[in-house]
């Protein structure tokens, strides 16, 4: 292979330098969008502007939502498998935290610390997660969904039903997030840092990943799992350990979300709350991490104010559900890529560049010579 | 199977790359294979011919293990692979291209061959993303380079050409450290300008690594191989050097009464 490497040598003589400079500290936190830095700075100076409601009950809620949607993300976006089990893997999270951890249910919660309780919580929730999509990812699309979906029915009847250690219908309540540095994590500003801090350690968690090996033998998976294949890469196992990654981070939403709401029972894992996480990932968008956690907080201000309006219009306030219906359609059909896709569509079409290449079409090159 | 570590070292040492024995593939009612026998050398290069259906590229899918054969043997190097798994045999150092190109649309070039790197060697799984000075990453960018896609190598595959798709199929069996590999038609749909470049980069391909090439185009088929198979109807129906096959009566009236030369 001669010409391999003649034209290789040439190529690391001219390449090599530029590129080891660029590779200091310095210079990756200038790499950073602007963009990220206005949405951090918001973020963080929230409290100093909005309610308590506003923080607790709408952006706290929709970053544990956002991350569900994230894992989901995670494994449709990247790994071209959708799934409706990420928010009974959540539950799963929520149920062991309350039954291993302190609950009003003394009868069955065990009462070891939060130290011990969440970790346990936390491994049970990814094994059941990662033997969930061990079932799964032999099947594809349609099959799957209905895989997961039995899943997902299945631990909502079986808590339901179960007394001994689900507590049936009523579940737990009663649940508190421990008090630590002297703070109270159950009071809204601390709690919107809590969730805010694990939102965006996922986001950046899912982020670096899609550039590492794994994630890129994913995004192979998604796009030709037989060729994969041909490439020396075990393709049932790249997805089990996908499902594996994806719990981790559901896991971690669920012990979040039984702190935010000092509850868990059945409902919260029934198979509607299951759809609503597809929902916030289709209608955020599942190809880039921001999506689902825009969707989310779509879906948290529809939920939390559609009621209102509707009943201000004269409408019974029940039907919320009917308008976040009518939105997903709208945009399912408008953007198979969610809101993100009207947005990135919108603006390549301010900037005049061609939606496949990105370059203007003044600029002569197509790029491909 | 008892097979001692000391037979399975000398057996590696004078094994044919690919050994066929009895292999047979059944499609329902329809024998896409039948009996197919054949052995090829180490570094033996050879050309496998017939009209559309007679089985060239099922044979290729038993051999990878795409498709498990209903019945026969499939041996790599010595070693019996007829249950192994296709990423198995490819860790052993089988590569192959698709007649239609099975790529990676919507990531890059060098992400492309960058995964072909990666799935032959350590580290699959990893949750580091790789440095900038990664070894793989410059090997990807070297291959890339030596099939004439290093100006489009941040591309996505959706908007390459068909033949810079073709030439990086031919990157993806080429990375790694290959012994053996399968060609299915790499020159369709290629201008001659590329079919030059292609016969270059085969015929330029280090001694040790065998191949079969599946090529319909007569002219690229028997200048890159020193030995010929023929099948018909799912058969080996000749076998012999590329001057024997030309000169067969009973080729040469095949061929032309199969009309697809």
């Amino acid at each position: 292979m001669a010409i391999i490497e003649k034209i290789a040598a040439d190529k690391n003589a001219s390449a090599a330098p530029s590129l080891r400079k660029q590779s200091s500290v310095n210079n990756r936190i200038a790499q950073i969008p602007a963009s990220y830095w206005v949405i951090g700075f918001i973020l963080i100076c929230m409290p100093l502007f909005v309610s308590p409601f506003i923080l607790f009950q709408i952006f706290g809620w929709a970053f544990i939502l956002g991350m569900i949607g994230l894992s989901l993300m995670f494994l449709g976006g990247l790994g071209g498998m959708v799934t409706l089990v990420q928010m009974t893997i959540a539950a799963c999270a929520s149920y062991m935290v309350a039954i291993f951890g302190d609950s009003a249910i003394t009868a069955i919660s065990l009462g070891l610390p939060w130290w011990m309780a969440v970790p346990i919580a936390l491994i049970i929730a990814t094994l059941f997660g990662t033997l969930a999509g061990a079932l799964a990812v032999r099947t594809e699309g349609i099959y799957t969904i209905m895989i997961t979906l039995a899943i997902a029915a299945a631990f909502f009847y079986f808590t339901r039903q179960n007394y001994v250690i689900f507590n049936g219908f009523s579940g737990f309540n009663g649940i508190l997030p421990p008090v630590l540095f002297g703070v109270n994590w159950h009071n809204p500003v601390p709690f919107y840092y809590l969730a805010l801090f694990f939102a965006a350690l996922s986001y950046a968690v899912v982020v670096y990943v899609t550039r590492t090996p794994f994630g890129l033998a994913l995004q192979g998976v998604r796009d030709n799992s037989r060729r994969m294949a041909a490439l020396g890469f075990n393709v049932t196992a790249h997805r089990i350990a996908a499902y594996a990654f994806a719990s981790m981070i559901a896991a971690v939403a669920g012990v979040l979300l039984v702190w935010q709401n000092g509850q868990i029972s059945p409902g919260t894992a029934g198979i509607g709350p299951a759809i609503d996480i597809l929902i916030i990932a289709v209608v955020g968008g599942m190809k880039r991490p921001i999506g689902p956690f825009i969707g989310a907080l779509i879906y948290v201000l529809l939920r939390t104010f559609a009621m209102d309006m509707l009943v201000s219009f004269g409408m019974p306030g029940e039907r919320f559900q009917l308008l976040i219906g009518i939105g997903f359609l709208v945009i399912v059909l408008w953007s198979p890529d969610g809101i993100l896709g009207i947005w990135s569509n919108w603006r390549e079409r301010m900037r005049g560049t061609d939606s496949l290449t990105g370059k203007k079409p003044s600029d002569g090159k197509d790029g491909l010579s | 199977m008892n097979v001692t570590v000391a037979e399975r070292l000398s057996a590696a040492g004078t094994a044919n790359a690919l050994e066929l024995r009895g292999v047979t593939k059944m499609f329902g009612a329809l024998t896409a294979l039948k009996d197919v026998t054949m052995t090829v050398q180490p570094g033996e290069r050879r050309a496998v011919l017939g009209s559309n259906g007679a089985g060239k590229t099922t044979l290729f899918n038993c051999i990878t293990g795409d498709f498990l054969p209903t019945s026969g043997t499939v041996r790599l190097f010595g070693e019996d692979v007829t249950e192994f798994p296709a990423y198995e045999r490819i860790r052993r150092g089988l590569r192959r291209t698709y007649q239609i190109s099975l790529l990676f649309s919507e990531l890059s070039v060098v992400d492309n061959i960058y995964l072909a790197c990666r799935g032959v060697s350590r580290n699959r799984f990893s949750l580091i993303r790789p440095k900038r000075d990664d070894a793989l990453m410059h090997t990807a960018e070297a291959l890339s380079a030596a099939v004439h896609l290093f100006d489009v190598k941040n591309t996505p595959i959706s908007i390459l050409s068909h033949g810079q798709q073709r030439q990086l199929e031919i990157a993806l069996a080429l990375a790694g450290a290959p012994r053996f590999i399968l060609f299915d038609e790499p020159a369709a749909g290629l201008s001659p300008t590329e079919r030059t470049e292609l016969i270059e980069i085969l015929t330029g391909l280090p001694e040790h690594i065998g191949y079969i090439i599946i090529e319909h185009d007569m002219d690229v088929a028997l200048r890159v191989s020193e030995s010929v198979t023929m099948m018909h109807n799912g058969e080996i129906f000749k076998e012999g050097t590329p001057q024997e096959i030309e000169a067969d009566p009973e080729v040469q009236e095949l061929y032309l009464g199969g009309g697809d030369g």
